[in-house]
């Protein structure tokens, strides 16, 4: 039992993490119907630049901070303007075939322009053990998971109980309604953008210090994040936080309780069933679209 | 005057391949550029500085070593070319390359033209299929494992142990050996923990190995993985001595698990931290050369020079086959050869066998926390 709840507290903080990347794809999709494929990159980058930022010598607060703002100037602002305005009037498919074509390139970009090594990256939590009863918890288990989830809890609120958030979600709802309504749609567009730009430097922060800083650890994170964001249900900001505990706690007790070989594989089961039996994820309400 | 050119034209053939004679080509072919670059420039750079000090003191059987350098630029390809054009230079030895995959495929070359190739690449298969012409210049996992398991029945007093390694040919390979002499030390293997490469959380499969609650637990993964499995381990509250080969405590790993590498353990062949009197000097003239302290591929370079020079001594004569021949089975002592460094024996394969050292970190460092015997009498 003690092994099973220490495999879960694990699962939880990894869960948390996929959720968080996830609340990214839910976020763009409802807020402009792009789904970006370069979601596990924009991850990725910011953890590079933190790094670029603490070797100038920045205390890695400081570094997260001015990396956050570069993230909502290129990561949000210019990925909206050079990728996603021009190609949204073509439909989904050009914007799914650019993100899958940015991802690569950003990837070897940074093994071509920084290094293909993997880089050591700061905890924000240390390395402190708790026992509680016979269950072992890290401070970083428990640290990621709380902060993840504060994370996915303020933007919630921040998209129900403010006046921006509902004039985000109104857009998302029915961009022609909203500009009848007053709202300054472009501009609720490019805040959406932008808090994904946040979250990703968020996740990069929280995540980096496990994955290594690697211009390769937005492959599968992103991947998971996807899975777990279909999962719970691409049309709600929250439900992305249930997919992504699914999926980091059974892939965890996948292999530890069936094989380490076939981890990758639970998520990838997971997505399949839903797909198949729930398409609108386990959380999701089917929701119709114009097309 | 005209019957006088012809004969200094005779003269001057015959000077100039008299004076071709006199010298001992060597090429050295290594990884110079591409991923394998810091291992073939120090690689490289040993054989350099060994052929150097060879020059100085006169040669061998009184000529002198002729080196070229060239780059394989890490591509199997091109190795392969390279080996290919050594051979018809008339080399007399070869060089690397030091990627087992490049290796592979040139030394057809020079088994084909019987030339003695030396090599640092470390697949077990190289020197498995009957070519006469191979000579390693460090252990294999077949050879080095046995050392492992022994420290781990003597020195650390394991009756059990766990292990981690990563399922692809490194992994297994070394899985494979281990669990062989684990099980001649009369070492139980509890838990047999497979990983894929690239794996990020090792929660599970340090949970199974805690679970396990083997005396010991020996990791065999690659240089990231084995970061992420010492701050799992770290994380974990895991206990027990953690044991690994050459990987586990590389510098990079070391940079990488940041304090959680503290107090892991490893076998290495060779190190330039070792308290051996002659290898201290080595690295001292190395960092004086080339300004690097020299890894283990420096060390390998420079005594792979003198295997070759006490080949041809034993031989008696510039005869490669009679100097393959007489490497085989041949033990080189450092008292008589001191640039071997350390005494070492070279087996019917090619295989050698030597003293090695258990390094522990410590504050970030590699320290030498044991010298193990050579596996026979040397």
């Amino acid at each position: 039992m003690a092994d099973f709840l220490q495999l879960l507290v694990s699962g939880l903080a990894t869960g948390s993490i996929y959720a968080l990347a996830g609340l990214g794809f839910t976020l763009l999709w409802q807020a402009s119907g792009t789904i970006n494929f370069a979601q596990g990159e924009f991850v990725m980058l910011p953890a590079f630049a933190m790094l670029v930022l603490s070797a100038l010598g920045l205390p890695l607060w400081a570094a997260f901070v001015a990396t956050c703002i570069l993230a909502v100037a290129v990561l949000g602002w210019g990925f909206k303007r050079a990728i996603a305005d021009p190609l949204f009037k073509s439909g989904l498919m050009p914007i799914v075939v650019a993100t899958l074509g940015l991802s690569i390139a950003l990837r070897n970009g940074v093994r071509a322009g920084y290094t293909a090594e993997p880089q050591p990256f700061p905890s924000v939590f240390g390395d402190q053990l708790f026992h509680l009863g016979a269950v072992a918890v890290s401070l970083v288990d428990v640290g990621t998971l709380a902060a993840a989830l504060a994370l996915v809890l303020a933007t919630q609120a921040f998209l129900t109980r403010t006046v921006t958030g509902r004039a985000m979600q109104a857009v998302a709802q029915n961009a022609a309604s909203a500009t009848v309504l007053g709202i300054d749609v472009p501009r609720m567009v490019f805040y959406t953008f932008a808090v994904n730009a946040v979250l990703a430097c968020a996740a990069a922060l929280l995540i980096t210090p496990t994955y290594l800083a690697k211009f390769d650890m937005g492959e599968s994170l992103g991947t998971k994040a996807f899975f777990a964001a279909v999962i719970g249900g691409f049309n709600n900001s929250r439900d992305a936080l249930l997919g992504g505990i699914i999926v980091g706690v059974c892939e965890n007790l996948a292999a530890a309780y069936v094989s380490a070989a076939y981890k990758d594989a639970v998520a990838l089961a997971i997505f399949m069933l839903v797909i198949l039996l729930k398409p609108q994820g386990l959380l999701g309400k089917p929701v119709e679209r114009k097309v | 005057m005209t019957s006088k050119v012809p004969a200094a034209l005779a003269l001057a053939c015959l000077l100039a391949a008299s004076t071709a004679h006199a010298q001992i080509k060597i090429a050295v072919i290594q990884e110079l550029s591409g991923t394998g670059a810091t291992a073939g420039t120090n690689f490289k750079n040993g054989v350099d500085l060994a052929i150097k000090e060879i020059n100085a003191a006169g040669g061998i059987l009184g000529q002198k070593l002729e080196p070229s350098f060239d780059d394989t630029q890490s591509n199997p390809g091109v190795a392969k070319a390279l080996a290919l054009k050594a051979v018809d230079d008339g080399a007399f030895a070869v060089f690397g390359p030091t990627f087992s995959g490049s290796m592979v495929v040139s030394m057809a070359q020079t088994r084909n033209a019987k030339v003695p190739n030396f090599t640092g690449a470390e697949a077990a298969s190289l020197t498995q299929q009957g070519n006469p012409y191979i000579f390693r210049t460090s252990f294999t996992q077949s050879t080095s494992m046995p050392k492992v398991a022994r420290y781990l029945a003597t020195a650390l007093k394991a009756k059990t142990v766990a292990v981690i390694f990563v399922n692809n040919e490194f992994g297994k390979g070394g899985r494979d050996a281990f669990v062989k002499a684990a099980d001649a030390a009369h070492v139980k293997v509890v838990a047999d923990i497979s990983t894929e490469a690239g794996l990020v959380d090792f929660s599970a499969p340090v949970l199974k190995a805690k679970q396990s609650n083997a005396d010991a637990l020996f990791v065999y993964t690659n240089e990231e993985e084995s970061a992420r499995c010492l701050r799992e381990l770290r994380k974990q509250g895991f206990s027990k001595p953690i044991i690994g080969e050459t990987t586990l405590t590389g510098q990079h790993v070391i940079e990488l698990a940041g304090p959680a590498a503290n107090g892991a353990l490893a076998h290495v062949g060779l190190t330039a931290e070792a308290p051996i009197a002659a290898v201290r000097e080595f690295r001292a003239r190395f960092e004086k050369a080339y300004k690097s302290v020299p890894d283990h591929n420096g060390i390998k370079g420079y005594t792979s020079v003198y295997f070759l020079k006490a080949g041809i001594e034993t031989a008696g004569k510039l005869d490669r086959v009679a100097v393959a021949k007489a490497l085989h089975g041949l033990k080189i002592h450092a008292a008589k050869h001191p640039g071997v460094l350390m005494d070492v024996a070279i087996d019917d394969n090619g295989d050698l066998d030597r003293a090695s050292f258990i390094v522990e970190v410590k504050d970030g460092k590699q320290e030498v926390k044991e010298v193990l015997p050579p596996l026979g009498k040397i």
